[in-house]
């Protein structure tokens, strides 16, 4: 069992060096196998580590091994150790068999890229960076995966590097991240100053023995690593690189920026829950932030024209659900709907990249139409995703995922009527963005052509996320329909259970409700985008529309706080005392070197003469010595 | 009876040809005058030679001029043969003509 855990994560590394130092030797078909198949033996051996690790519940309720020692100085000591429990073995999960979807898919999707096995490369060594950040037993191992996530996102957000403007969002995801990042070191350094240990197990029960709740120190610490979370999980304020990263290729947007490594905020606040828990404040923050990001992110997905930023807002808002959720203490609840999330949304890039594809790099929604006849596979997989996506209910995965936080967003402990609301006008305006796509995507009248068809490789992916999609929601039912807690059942191994408000039991009214909003938002979308598309035609010409557009003005806000300042100072600072300094040393090296070159001026009869000269001078000096 | 001549004369003719030696070489831009000025140089280097070997009665000096000889005719054949290639290149013997690999600025 433990041999198969520190397995988990090397694998990828190994396929990732043999990629990296051979990959232009290997035939496509080699390097596309190496790539996609050491993905399919680690979701092998997560599923084999999964059995055993049911079998063993509920008296072994995590398991860890160390491999070696990484760090040992003073009385800072570091191995390089993995721990798996249930929340990480539902993380493993997901990346491992979503991961290895999107790898067969890619296969397909990049065959005719130059940059084949570079692909691949990346791709691997984003999975074993990501899998070392959630099976690490310490928070300093931890952030070495993470860092390495976001090195990988930066790698594959500027791919096609040719293009300035890919470099251009490579960058700003990479330095908006990092801002964040480094609010989570600071973190981490004043959790280790306080408890001289970075083992994440115990940390957590110092920290709840020795921090008072609500004290500072643990208000700072984790609202530090909340940071971090933010940053990484595009939430706001930091939530502005996610849209522009969709300049990458189609899987790497499936697999870094929705279905994994964007969800690893969540997987902090969940793996710190206890810190947070000390830090009432900041959890209360977390639920604000979330709701206050899926309303934005959601009103500026209804407003994007290009397929891939509507599901990139999309994004931003679902994972504010998950923030929600974590912010009134539904752990659970959170860890499901990144599950399920992570299916639909898969999908949903996946089926965009093949119609973006398939339309010559087309990405503008309202230059495609009628493609429901020509991509039968493509249209239904998509259409269920989308459903999925805005929640339809009963037979759709996400409305049980996102019913379950709703609900708690009113009924826990630290819920709220506002909480709910706001969830609730988010569930609206994701059924109408979702179904949008839809009805201008894929009917209508054609307006470009397909260049081709999609091959086997792209579309099998397709169909299993689909299912998945449908089907993932089964293994938890609320208790009104079903009463199956399969999945909160295994998380509750590891996160305390949500704490639900007294005399609150009218679960089924608000499931009601929001199975009623999902189908509203379904309505007015056929209503004014296919129906009648003139009632959105004054929507989509105001004002407010380019401002949902462009994002809030969030990028305009930052350039004019941050980026023109800074720009500015750096061009009225072209010549400090340093410049001079080191301006000076180039001068100086320079007045010498022409001082020399005179002298190697390529006339023979000189150089003699300054033998002859030299002779001379070395003569006189030894004789008159 | 052999003629006898202070060393210091010796010396000094040795000193004369080889200063005619160098300023040959120094004024003269042909290349084949330049080479034999080095050869004037040359003999006059085992010139000292031979008369130290004369005067301190020794056979050493004299297997030093043979070496000397040795080292002329190797080097008369190199420099004969670069001599021509820079004909080949440069249709001149002119050797301030030859300044290709001077530096730039």
């Amino acid at each position: 069992m433990s041999t198969i855990i520190a397995l988990i994560p090397a694998i990828p590394f190994l396929s990732f060096l043999i990629l990296a130092l051979f990959g232009h030797k290997l035939n496509r078909k080699l390097a596309g196998f190496i790539g996609a198949g050491s993905i399919g033996i680690v979701a092998l051996f997560t599923f084999i580590v999964a059995i055993g690790f049911f079998k063993s519940l509920p008296e072994v309720k995590s398991y860890s091994v160390v491999v070696w020692e990484w760090i040992n100085a003073g009385n800072l000591k570091v191995d390089i150790s993995f721990s798996l429990d249930a929340l990480s073995l539902v993380f493993c999960f997901v990346i491992t068999f979503v991961g290895f979807l999107i790898h067969v898919y890619s296969i397909g999707f990049m065959s005719k890229d130059e940059g084949f096995s570079r692909f691949f490369a990346y791709m691997n060594l984003f999975i074993g960076s990501m899998l070392i950040l959630v099976l690490a037993d310490n928070i300093l191992l931890m952030y070495l995966g993470w860092e390495g996530v976001g090195l990988c996102s930066y790698l594959l957000i500027g791919f096609w590097y040719k293009e300035p403007a890919n470099g251009y969002a490579a960058r700003k995801a990479f330095i908006i991240t990092r801002i964040g990042d480094t609010a989570m070191i600071i973190g981490i350094f004043i959790l280790f100053l306080n408890f001289g240990t970075v083992n994440i197990n115990e940390l957590m029960q110092q920290a709840s023995g020795k921090w008072e709740a609500g004290s500072s120190i643990a208000v700072l610490t984790a609202a530090l690593l909340l940071g971090g979370a933010l940053g990484k999980s595009a939430q706001l304020p930091l939530q502005t690189w996610l849209p522009d990263a969709m300049a990458g290729p189609s899987p790497v947007s499936a697999l870094i920026h929705a279905a994994t490594m964007v969800t690893a905020g969540v997987y902090l606040i969940a793996r710190t829950h206890v810190l947070f828990s000390l830090a009432p404040v900041v959890q209360s923050a977390i639920a604000i932030i979330g709701a206050l990001t899926l309303l934005i992110a959601g009103f500026s997905a209804l407003a994007q024209h290009d397929l891939k930023r509507i599901l990139a807002y999309s994004t931003i808002s679902q994972i504010g659900y998950m923030f929600l959720a974590l912010g009134v203490g539904a752990w659970s609840a959170a860890a499901f709907h990144f599950m399920i999330h992570a299916f639909f949304k898969a999908l949903l890039f996946l089926g965009a990249g093949i119609v973006i594809l398939v339309l010559n790099e087309e990405h503008d929604i309202f230059k495609m139409g009628g493609l429901r006849k020509k991509m039968p596979v493509v249209f239904i997989t998509f259409l269920i995703g989308s459903a999925s996506l805005s929640a339809l209910p009963l037979i759709t995965a996400g409305f049980y995922s996102k019913d379950e936080i709703l609900w708690y967003a009113y009924s826990s402990q630290s819920g709220s009527i506002l909480l709910w609301l706001a969830g609730i006008v988010g569930a609206l305006l994701t059924a109408l963005y979702s179904f949008r796509m839809i009805f201008i995507t894929f009917y209508g009248e054609a307006k470009t052509e397909p260049a081709f068809n999609p091959g086997k490789l792209m579309t099998v992916p397709l169909i299993v996320l689909a299912v998945l999609s449908l089907v993932g929601g089964y293994v938890e039912l609320p208790a009104s329909i079903g009463n199956i807690h399969l999945f909160s059942n295994l998380v509750d191994n590891t996160l305390p259970v949500v704490v639900v408000k007294a005399g609150e039991n009218q679960e089924i009214l608000f499931q009601l409700l929001s199975a009623i909003i999902a189908l509203t938002g379904i309505y007015i979308a056929y209503l004014i985008y296919f129906k009648k598309p003139s009632l959105s035609e004054p929507f989509s010409h105001s004002r407010i529309n380019k401002f949902f557009e462009k994002g809030w003005g969030f990028d305009k806000l930052y350039d004019t706080l941050f980026v023109n300042p800074v720009v500015w100072l750096s061009v009225i600072d072209k010549n400090d005392f340093f410049d001079w300094w080191n301006i000076g040393i180039a001068r100086l090296a320079l007045m010498f070197n022409s001082l020399l070159s005179y002298a190697q001026n390529g006339k023979l009869r000189w150089y003699l003469m300054s033998f002859a000269i030299g002779i001379a001078l070395i003569l006189t000096y030894m004789l008159s010595k | 009876m052999m003629l006898t001549v202070s060393i210091e004369i010796q010396i000094l003719f040795a000193g004369i040809l080889f200063f005619l030696g160098l300023i040959g070489l120094l004024v003269r831009r042909n290349m084949i005058f330049m080479l034999m000025s080095i050869e004037i140089m040359f003999n006059s280097a085992g010139l000292v030679f031979i008369i130290a070997a004369t005067h301190w009665k020794q056979p050493d000096g004299q297997v030093m001029f043979i070496f000397i000889l040795a080292v002329t005719a190797v080097e008369v054949s190199i420099a004969l043969a670069l001599i021509l290639q820079v004909y080949h290149h440069f249709k001149t013997l002119d050797a301030d003509a030859v300044n290709k690999l001077k530096d730039t600025n």
